[in-house]
């Protein structure tokens, strides 16, 4: 398993020459399984690339896997070149609603005032599916998908292979209901999918300092992302959704204060930047 | 050993939520295992959630002898309102008699609702406990 990170910023693109390092998109992770089959988290702003590359490629046939419908995973579907191939194929995964079809959901960003074309004229043959309650394969993946403490509907994901695993809960405030201390894995938020997995990629949006002027906006500081990890038994973590307002220099910082709080045997938690490529055994 | 059963997500909010109140509130999942109580109801029970631990909520409720006011017949679990919410998914309202495992009788006047996360997905129950 392959994974290359197209976009990791949380909330709001963020151009320019202070976020150059850790890249400006919104989240959006390419994983190529071992028989060569793509499967894309979450369609942020870095799907655009990533998009280009598939077509230059020639791939036929892409899986999205969507965590949530906010618009910081989203908004780069419009402009993923695939979309607009009639000889691919896409199949979109996502939560479900108790109240309307996932295309529903997505085809109000693909319509007036926000877009000027409408779903039905996106060429490519695009297939909706609610994930479903138990695991499903994908290709030689097997994928889980669980509902996470985030506002509204939003899963994260694990994906399983023979030899490897990842997790992947880019927006995630586990802290939101009571934290990990002194929990069994059970009563853990996503913690039946991150158990023991080789890789998480977990939202770290914020500093400690940050987080209680954020609490209830969904998402972790680096010491809760720490702490999960932890209590997961995650053998490498790299933390995801960077905050919009933290440039390099500062993401440098708390990258450093993730490996003052890490206490796991293993690799040390990393920030994940745009570009990164992570190979799974 | 038998691996340990992951809660649904809205469990895990709803005992928060329990957590968090000052009323007796009991949760089970959809099996009818009793998974949780909080601090408020240690006084009606007798014990804590950690000393109870998770049962199947007709082997735990057994102890405290439900029965109903009227005629003092034992109430089976059908006719109970966390029975109700499991069984016929609708939120149900009762009093009935208790006997605390300190030898107490108890009137209790208990409210229960199943929770669901899709329309066709049960999840689990929320069992309130009124004091009189």
């Amino acid at each position: 398993m392959r994974l290359k990170i197209w976009g990791c910023r949380g909330s709001l693109p963020t151009p320019g020459a202070e976020t150059v390092r850790y890249g400006g998109n919104t989240s959006c992770v390419e994983v190529t399984l071992d028989d060569g089959a793509v499967l894309v988290l979450d369609a942020g702003t870095g799907i655009r690339e990533l998009g280009a590359e598939l077509v230059q490629r020639g791939v036929q046939h892409v899986t999205l896997l969507l965590t949530h419908l906010h618009l910081d995973h989203l908004e780069g579907l419009r402009f993923f070149g695939p979309l607009w191939d009639d000889g691919v194929s896409v199949d979109i995964w996502g939560p479900s609603s108790p109240v309307s079809s996932l295309r529903d959901r997505i085809s109000r960003s693909f319509s007036p005032p926000l877009f000027p074309l409408d779903l039905r004229d996106v060429p490519a043959g695009v297939t909706f599916h609610d994930v479903p309650r138990k695991p499903w394969r994908l290709g030689d993946a097997t994928v889980s998908a669980s509902l996470v403490v985030h506002p509204g509907s939003t899963v994260g994901y694990r994906i399983e292979t023979s030899g490897a695993s990842l997790a992947y809960l880019p927006d995630h405030e586990p802290a939101l209901v009571g934290g990990v201390a002194g929990k069994t894995l059970d009563w853990i938020s996503g913690g039946a999918i991150a158990e023991g997995v080789d890789l998480l990629l977990h939202d770290a949006q914020y500093s400690e300092d940050e987080y209680p002027q954020y609490i209830g906006w969904g998402h972790s500081s680096v010491a809760d992302a720490i702490a999960y990890a932890d209590a997961v038994g995650a053998r490498r973590l790299v933390l995801f959704h960077h905050e919009p307002l933290h440039d390099d220099a500062l993401l440098d910082r708390l990258e450093a204060r993730a490996r003052e709080l890490d206490r796991r045997n293993g690799d040390a938690p990393t920030l994940a930047r745009e570009g990164m490529v992570l190979e799974l055994p | 050993m038998a691996a340990v059963r992951p809660k649904h997500l809205v469990l895990i909010l709803a005992r928060e939520f329990a957590e968090n109140l000052a009323t007796p509130t009991l949760i089970t999942d959809e099996r009818g295992v009793l998974v949780f109580y909080n601090e408020a109801a240690d006084e009606i029970f007798g014990q804590s959630f950690g000393e109870a631990g998770e049962s199947p909520l007709e082997e735990w409720a057994t102890q405290y002898s439900p029965r109903s006011l009227e005629g003092d017949q034992a109430l089976p679990l059908d006719r109970r309102p966390t029975g109700i919410a499991l069984i016929e998914r609708q939120p149900a309202h009762e009093r009935f008699r208790i006997t605390g495992l300190d030898g107490v009788v108890r009137e209790v006047e208990v409210t229960a609702f199943p929770l669901f996360a899709h329309e066709d997905e049960l999840v689990g129950t929320v069992t309130i406990f009124w004091r009189a």
